[in-house]
């Protein structure tokens, strides 16, 4: 039976844009927005004004980031964080890692969580990576959906389509 | 016009964890600082406060709480939060009313009873606010943060988890020396790469702690000091609070994502570096003048990059200067010969009044086994989160 899926965040990502390759799939992406005035990107998005100091641009459109970026730093928890970060207490923890990944076009650095089985060991400063679809946690009510980061495999060149999890 | 205020008091409650209110810890700071003054309560006119915002309600953990406890007597109240900066901030606010003509003495408290474990947000469901949504969506703690700059070190500097280790090891040192420290034992590199890894590349004991802990500081006008017998106090001459500039090119608590560069170009040097500028500017004096520092290492690698940020070395040379003992008490430049927040842990609206307390001893020549001989320049720095940070300059 279908569970729900909600986004941890609504409006932070979706998983229907036009892949880049021109193949006609769908793919997965970080939601920002732009400034129409000075063309400020935003992420986490901003809707109401520009905070650009010189623009007082106050109209602002959503623009899906770019699927690739490369590794400016990672880290891992160790520790379960405290709440609100979801996780069973019963279940000992199990560490998660990291990674802050810079965006070429945006010229930004976002953060997330790399995708299940991706360590420390996996990861260098410097690394291509995409972002994929993840889930955060789930319960009896459903499944919160999130974004993950994971390393572009060594043989998929800038062609590779989009990565789509089936899950 | 001079834009000095004197520093006639100093004084703290030994940080800790004592289980006792932040109220507690902060009145006995301010005892101690009106004793080192040789001042009565009485006597001050204002009274600003560091917010304990893990204290409770605003009204409670502000300004009047502290003059209430020490017994109500008219004195005009401020109360200020800005995350790690908060002290500085009241620091800021007692001197801009005592250069205004408002007020001729004013105490500054601040104090905290911090509660064990990673700080957390506060509770409820709230994804407006950046610092709930970082906890919620991405688990990202404060020592993540810290792994983050410190793995970025080695990457662009080749910094290694024995160069962070070193600063753990000076810092241990200089505490063993301070009563008011929490931390009072030597610390070896060995005990640091045997601790537990909390956040990659970061340990257990390249991470400060958090603790309950106060510090005071009485500030006069020069004339007041003047007409009290103290020709020659320590003052306080520059105090910077200056906000980042847009685009923030660095990954910053609480935040998910820097600022974008594509529509403006960043300016050069980290938000850490502008503020230590503002507070050269503002004193007239440069690194070259520093006999010492106190900065805000949350973690070892962060106390590298501050070395850089406050002009004691080029860009990527900090691991340099603590490997040549430059940093270490009898070193060229000792930073945080209090023993940093290594040997403190963290209390948050405490901890950069306890800089400046720590400037005030040193500059005074009072700091015993851990003196920097013939100090008389000092720089505090401090970063928090929500872009809130600050340098505070003192002289002798």
């Amino acid at each position: 039976m279908a569970r729900t899926r909600t986004p941890v965040v609504a409006g932070w990502f979706t998983d229907d844009v036009q892949a880049e390759d021109g193949s006609g799939e769908r793919g997965f992406r970080l939601l920002g927005t732009r400034c129409t005035a000075c063309g400020s990107v935003f992420f986490p998005r901003e809707d109401a004004y520009c905070r650009n100091p010189h623009c007082a641009g106050d109209e602002l459109v959503e623009v899906p980031l770019s699927p690739r970026g490369t590794v400016w730093s990672y880290t891992d928890g160790r520790y379960r964080p405290p709440a609100p970060y979801v996780s069973d207490p019963a279940v000992p923890w199990e560490p998660y890692t990291l990674v802050a990944v810079e965006l070429a076009a945006e010229r930004m650095v976002v953060l997330g969580q790399a995708a299940p089985g991706v360590t420390v060991a996996d990861l260098a400063v410097g690394m291509t990576v995409e972002v994929v679809p993840g889930v955060l946690d789930e319960d009896a009510g459903g499944v919160r959906t999130t974004w993950h980061f994971r390393p572009v495999p060594e043989a998929s060149g800038p062609q590779a389509r989009t990565a789509r999890e089936s899950s | 016009m001079s834009t000095d205020v004197a520093v006639l008091g100093a004084g703290m409650h030994p940080w800790g964890k004592w289980g006792r209110s932040f109220v507690t810890y902060g009145t006995a700071a301010a005892r101690a600082a009106l004793a080192d003054a040789g001042l009565e309560w009485t006597e001050v006119g204002a009274v600003v406060g560091a917010d304990t915002v893990r204290g409770g309600y605003p009204g409670h953990v502000a300004g009047a709480t502290f003059a209430r406890a020490l017994g109500w007597q008219g004195a005009r109240v401020t109360s200020v939060y800005a995350a790690c900066a908060s002290g500085a901030q009241a620091i800021a606010a007692a001197r801009a009313q005592i250069l205004a003509g408002l007020a001729d003495v004013v105490l500054v408290v601040g104090a905290d009873a911090a509660p064990k474990g990673f700080f957390a947000p506060a509770g409820g469901d709230r994804p407006d606010d950046p610092d709930w949504l970082r906890f919620r969506v991405l688990g990202a703690t404060n020592p993540a943060y810290f792994g983050l700059y410190a793995r970025r070190r080695m990457a662009l500097h080749g910094d290694g988890p024995e160069d962070f280790a070193l600063v753990k090891v000076k810092n241990a040192a200089a505490g063993a020396l301070n009563p008011n420290a929490r931390y009072r034992v030597p610390v070896s590199a060995e005990e640091v790469a045997a601790s537990p890894v909390v956040a990659d590349p970061l340990r257990l004991l390249d991470i400060c702690a958090t603790s309950d802990g106060a510090a005071a500081l009485v500030l006069t006008s020069l004339d007041f000091a003047r007409a009290r017998g103290v020709a020659d106090p320590v003052r306080i001459r520059a105090v910077s609070t200056v906000t980042p500039a847009y685009p923030r090119t660095e990954l910053d608590l609480p935040d998910i994502a820097t600022d974008s560069a594509a529509a403006v170009a960043p300016a050069p040097g980290s938000f850490r570096s502008a503020l230590a500028r503002a507070a050269y500017e503002e004193a007239g004096l440069g690194p070259e003048d520093l006999s010492l520092a106190e900065v805000y290492d949350l973690s070892t690698a962060l106390e590298l990059e501050w070395y850089e940020d406050i002009g004691l070395c080029g860009e990527g040379e900090g691991a340099k200067l603590v490997r040549e003992g430059a940093t270490a008490l009898g070193g060229r430049i000792p930073v945080n010969p209090s023993g940093g927040l290594a040997s403190f842990g963290e209390a948050v609206p405490a901890q950069a009044i306890a800089q400046v307390c720590e400037l005030t001893w040193q500059l005074r020549g009072t700091a015993g086994a851990r003196q920097v001989a013939g100090a008389r320049v000092g720089i505090s720095a401090n970063q928090g989160l929500f872009g809130h940070g600050s340098a505070v300059v003192a002289v002798r």
